[in-house]
């Protein structure tokens, strides 16, 4: 990394670590959704924008860590922090089960398979065999986190907001690292290989079966660490909030954020939390609508999204100061 | 054994209306080779047009031909406008464009009409025929989509606007050199597939009611329809239509119950891509590496 990327990333952490002692307790948790967001669209992103596999999908697996996390706090009273590894490897399972078949689709069947994998999916969570431990339609409840009682003993006041928001953030940091030591390695490129030439690959000696396979697992991953953050945040999980119009909206903030680009992950978080909060105002149906038109707009007239437009403006700006 | 009948008989009826929005995913495949993701939500935008019609005093058989000729003209504009743009485009692309066109509709249609569940009339007597085994509603459906299938066959057989659609998907070139204007036909293919998905959404939404969100597990069917029996093949889309209505319906009533109703279309889809992605009918595309 260069010291030019490394200003920006340092700048971006410490507004990040600043943030809750600026803004009030619902920003807070709004900005924790922005974090866990972020971590899900890195998830799909990995998949979609550097493996090339269209997911329409990945609120189910978002659906599958959320209820990971609340079925083993409230049923089996573990801590909320040890059951983000338990649903991150639950879903990496199904993920990397689901990307076995998904192997002989491609483009839209795959993206067919996956849309009917969301759309089933609130239906397969109020299946009354299941209510034992999903509760069925009326979903779980789970308890708040508290602050670990360290920071008291210390003198320090932070309260549950605060710190949950500062446990997401540190998940998402790891996250991220993680996403870009994969993607720069030889497994990464081997990633794109794939997306962009996959029978070059092959001939290359790339393993491209078990690369997507795992490409799959992982991205699957990501998006059941974000889900099971989501709800621990949330403090909630109910089958139809995690119907196709999830998956729909992950869709949406790839392609506005920016397909294959890590920090397109976080200018899509930050899109698919707060349009809608502006938009609520003039009707219920106002965020699907600017959802759908920008969706549209961007793939007609910005297809790199947010990230790409903003690598152009600053090579543009270079540019003129070289010429200077 | 009167249970399993009636739920054959019932299961035949959704059947043919998967086999209508099956039929128009097959025509927009044929032509274009794309899946279109937004089908359900076209359906569902012509219903609520056609309720508009009924609500306002407009007899029912007339709100019916207009609300077709509406789901026309918007198939055509869509494909036009919307469509045109990214035809040659990635296949992220247009799944997007698609996916924002199922978006746009069902929430435009929810900000005009408000999410509440709305009843829909039905153009059949309420009193059940062929004694208690089956609705006439559910015959009417059933003999509507057959009316459907004869009126699309006889058309492509029969005409030559139907040949010229035929010409216009199977080789666009050599359409193009015989005069063909292959950009209307695709245009022309996308209006008889809204038109065709405007009649489903009318026969399905006495059952289901008409609400944003009904045609989302109607979808699925179709997609499931379409790909059991090929998805190039019109008249495997029509027997998958059927063969799907009566599995959900038996299934759904004696063996899985009605919450995994919708895992079966998820079964079959990816069963059926998995396994035979041709389908019963299909064509078997050999791709040349």
């Amino acid at each position: 990394m260069t010291r030019r990327q490394l200003i920006p990333i340092a700048v971006l952490l410490l507004v990040a670590c600043a943030l809750p002692l600026l803004v009030s307790d619902y920003r807070v948790f709004q900005f924790n959704l922005v974090l866990v967001y972020a971590i899900a669209l890195l998830g799909l992103n990995l998949l979609t924008g550097y493996n090339g596999q269209i997911s329409l999908g990945h609120g189910a697996f978002y659906a599958i860590g959320a209820y990971c996390a609340a079925i083993l706090m409230d049923k089996y009273g573990v801590p909320y922090w040890a059951t983000l590894p338990v649903a991150g490897a639950v879903c990496l399972l199904a993920g990397f089960l689901f990307g076995l078949p998904a192997l002989r689709l491609e483009g839209l069947y795959l993206a067919l398979a996956t849309f009917a994998l969301g759309v089933s999916l609130p239906s397969l969570l109020k299946y009354h065999h299941l209510e034992k431990w999903t509760g069925g339609v009326q979903g779980i409840v789970i308890a708040k986190p508290e602050p670990p009682a360290f920071f008291s003993s210390m003198g320090l006041t932070i309260n549950p907001d605060q710190w949950l928001y500062y446990f997401t953030l540190a998940v998402a940091i790891v996250m991220f690292l993680l996403a870009w030591n994969i993607l720069r390695g030889r497994i990464g490129r081997a990633m794109v290989a794939i997306r962009d030439q996959h029978i070059a690959a092959e001939a290359m000696g790339v393993n491209t079966a078990m690369v997507k396979s795992l490409a799959f697992g992982v991205s699957a991953m990501y998006t059941g660490v974000a889900g099971a953050l989501g709800a621990i945040a949330i403090q909630y999980v109910a089958p139809d909030s995690f119907n196709i119009f999830l998956s729909i909206v992950f869709l949406v903030g790839i392609v506005i954020g920016g397909l294959a680009s890590i920090s397109g992950a976080i200018y899509g978080a930050l899109f698919i939390q707060f349009v809608p909060n502006i938009a609520d105002d003039i009707s219920r149906a106002a965020p699907w609508a600017i959802f759908g038109i920008f969706l549209i707009g961007f793939v007609y007239l910005m297809p790199m999204g947010i990230a790409g437009a903003v690598r152009m403006g600053l090579a543009r700006m270079q540019r003129k100061a070289q010429n200077k | 054994m009167d249970a399993v009948l009636h739920q054959v008989l019932a299961g035949l009826a959704t059947g043919g209306i998967y086999a209508s929005l099956a039929l128009a995913l097959v025509m927009i495949y044929q032509s274009t080779q794309l899946v279109n993701f937004a089908q359900g939500e076209m359906a569902m935008f012509a219903t609520y047009f056609a309720w508009s019609l009924i609500n306002a005093g407009v007899p029912y058989w007339p709100a019916f031909f207009l609300t077709v000729i509406f789901a026309f003209v918007l198939g055509v504009v869509i494909e036009r406008v919307i469509i045109r743009p990214v035809e040659n485009a990635p296949v992220l692309a247009v799944v997007a464009v698609f996916i924002a066109l199922l978006v746009i509709l069902n929430s435009v249609t929810g900000w005009i009409y408000t999410y509440t569940i709305k009843p829909f009339p039905s153009p059949f007597p309420a009193e059940p025929i062929f004694g208690k085994y089956m609705s006439a509603h559910e015959a009417g459906a059933i003999g509507v989509t057959l009316v459907v299938l004869l009126a699309l066959y006889a058309f492509f057989r029969f005409t030559p606007l139907g040949l010229a659609l035929r010409a216009a998907a199977q080789n666009p070139e050599s359409a193009r050199l015989v005069g063909i204007r292959v950009g209307w036909m695709l245009a022309l293919g996308w209006g008889l597939a809204a038109a065709i998905g405007g009649v489903a959404g009318m026969m399905v939404a006495p059952i289901v009611y008409l609400d944003p969100n009904m045609m989302g597990g109607v979808l699925l069917y179709a997609f499931a329809a379409a790909l059991v029996g090929g998805i190039d093949n019109p008249g495997g889309a029509v027997f998958g239509g059927f063969l799907v209505g009566v599995l959900e319906n038996v299934l759904g009533a004696f063996v899985i119950g009605n919450e995994l109703k919708l895992a079966v279309a998820l079964v079959l889809i990816i069963g059926v891509l998995v396994v035979r992605p041709s389908g019963f009918f299909g064509k078997v595309f050999v791709t040349r590496v």
